[in-house]
């Protein structure tokens, strides 16, 4: 496999929700090592995109491939297998599992690595204060950091994450954009669903932009954050009214 | 066992206990002291009724995680209790010289081997009920509700035509008849068996699900079967699992239930899935310390009222659930759902 193909593609993907077509072929790359900012109006496609990713819901037609894969038809615990981690838009936190208990299950190889656990205390200190308490207990945005801890507690080939400053506070959002920039200085890849233009803007490398279940733009974030027609052609609003 | 390489830091905010429903089972006991009025019958009904109830509690722990996990109404549940109890039975011959014999070791190795006779056979049966009958209607309520009182009425034709509809006997072993007296106070000997066998179910289940990952993967689906597989886990092989020690502890609970009534009818299963249900209700859809708590209030509170007010007795559980409910309307230990 070539250092420059994708990491992930995606081609022509068809998903169908019981009697709605939701994604009616979407065509998406996310090269390696990059931030991917997935882009789109309410309702168009994005959260459909990452979970027909990870096998939660399964293509009708078109093709996933992952690292050289076909997992299209994968079972989606494969899927996490094959090394993708996903944070989905509900977090996804185990509420009557204290914060220990969500990381032990994240942490699939084995004993959490405490040199790992040291790097992600120190992107989210909350997490060690509240170590042994109820992760329902947590505040929105301390969720949203076990959500995001609970995924890289381990290395992984890829992250899907979907919306992690929906209901945050500024100063959490903040902490975020702060722990993802730490995050890309290993390397990683990651794809990442967002509302919140100015954290897409801070972030992204690439981006991707969807409207009624298509992929309708693709390109570099820079491009797209100076070019307010195309914002307003894209999503209907520029980027700086949202800053 | 679980656990993080290293050294983890102690933390500074611990997770809170509810005590509140822990206390209910002591508070409903010693409320029944004053009413009952003799010292001797208050033992001997609080001893019954917790024997009762930790017959009821391994019948329904194994229930309420089908439920909470695999989100599966499942009416089969008692076909496991009649199966268990008749397979003890159809190997009693086999261990009968121990199980009579006048030594205490001998007739507990003859228990504890019709106990995993039981055990091995609803075991590999709920593997089959799963695989054919379950699997196929997940996620459709109505469809397992009639499935599975298909299978429970099969089951009971089945035991029907091999032993016929009339009741068989199943004699305690010898050391476990009769009664342990002190001074005005006779417990039964079978019944202090049977709360020691419920302690030990419950510290293993509460053990394995607190202290182990299996625990952790069963108590994390239970509230979020998606998430649980995005994390890289096959939940439906968890599925089939829980499903065989649930069925597993429906037959231990049978036998247990055989030798408490020393005898055995092929409808023995359901008679006690009201109970069964009520108790899984009142714990909360998937909580097994729920269930331990829900079981014994259950069977102590019908033992007083029996006692008490024999007519009460018939409502009593039914009362209960519904105070229980207006208090906790989710049972004592809800479970977070997704």
């Amino acid at each position: 496999m070539s250092e420059r193909a994708p990491l992930l593609s995606l081609a022509g993907v068809n998903t169908h929700i019981g009697p709605y077509h939701i994604l009616q072929g979407v065509d998406l790359e996310v090269p390696r090592g990059a931030l991917t900012m997935l882009l789109g109006r309410n309702g168009a496609g994005k959260t459909t995109t990452l979970r027909t990713i990870m096998g939660l819901w399964h293509a009708s037609a078109g093709r996933v491939r992952f690292d050289g894969a076909d997992i299209t038809a994968w079972a989606t615990a494969d899927i996490a297998q094959a090394g993708i981690a996903y944070v989905p838009e509900n977090m996804g936190i185990f509420s009557d599992l204290t914060v220990r208990e969500n990381l032990l299950l994240a942490a699939r190889s084995g004993p959490i690595d405490e040199t790992r656990l040291r790097w992600i205390f120190s992107l989210f200190p909350a997490l060690e204060r509240f170590w042994l308490l109820a992760a329902g207990a947590l505040s929105g945005g301390q969720k949203q950091m076990l959500s995001i801890a609970r995924a890289i507690i381990e290395p992984r080939k890829l992250f899907l994450i979907d919306e992690p400053t929906k209901g945050l506070a500024p100063a959490i959002i903040a902490n975020m954009i702060a722990a993802f920039r730490e995050l890309k200085k290993h390397d990683t890849t990651i794809l990442v669903v967002e509302q919140n233009f100015l954290f897409a803007k801070s972030l992204g490398d690439t981006v991707a932009v969807m409207d009624n279940g298509r992929v309708v733009h693709t390109g570099a974030m820079m491009e797209l954050a100076e070019d307010h027609a195309l914002q307003h052609r894209l999503l209907g609003l520029s980027l700086d009214q949202h800053q | 066992m679980i656990a993080v390489r290293g050294h983890a830091k102690p933390a500074t905010h611990k997770r809170r206990r509810d005590v509140a429903p822990l206390l209910l089972v002591p508070v409903v006991v010693l409320i029944a002291l004053p009413l009952v009025g003799s010292v001797s019958s208050w033992v001997t009904l609080t001893v019954a009724g917790l024997a009762m109830g930790m017959i009821i509690f391994i019948i329904a722990s194994g229930l309420t995680l089908v439920f909470g996990l695999m989100d599966v109404l499942n009416f089969g549940h008692g076909a496991f209790i009649s199966i268990g109890a008749y397979a003890a039975a159809a190997f009693a011959p086999w261990v009968a010289a121990s199980l009579h014999a006048d030594s205490l070791a001998l007739n507990l190795a003859a228990l504890l081997s019709l106990i995993a006779v039981a055990m091995v056979v609803t075991g590999a049966l709920g593997y089959a009920f799963e695989r054919i009958i379950v699997m196929p209607v997940y996620g459709q309520h109505l469809k397992q509700i009639l499935v599975t009182i298909g299978g429970v009425i099969v089951a009971e034709q089945l035991i029907i035509a091999v032993y016929g509809p009339v009741q068989i006997a199943l004699p305690l072993p010898t050391a476990f008849r009769g009664s342990l007296v002190f001074g005005d106070i006779a417990v039964e000997r079978y019944r202090l068996i049977a709360v020691a066998v419920g302690l030990v179910i419950f510290a293993a289940m509460e053990l394995t699900l607190n202290r182990t990952k299996i625990g952790l993967l069963i108590r994390a689906g239970v509230e979020n079967g998606e998430m649980v597989q995005a994390l890289g886990y096959h939940i439906r092989r968890l599925f089939v699992g829980v499903f065989m020690v649930g069925s597993a502890l429906a037959g231990l609970g049978g036998v247990m239930w055989g030798f408490y009534r020393e005898a055995l009818t092929p409808g023995m299963g359901m008679d006690v899935m009201v109970l069964v249900f009520i108790v899984v209700v009142i714990g909360g859809l998937g909580s097994v310390g729920g269930c331990f708590i829900g079981a014994l209030l259950v069977a102590v509170t019908a033992n007083y009222a029996g006692f008490l007010a024999p007519k009460l007795a018939l409502i009593s559980n039914i009362l209960l659930m519904a105070v229980i409910l207006l208090w906790r309307s989710r049972g004592l230990y809800p479970v977070a759902k997704r």
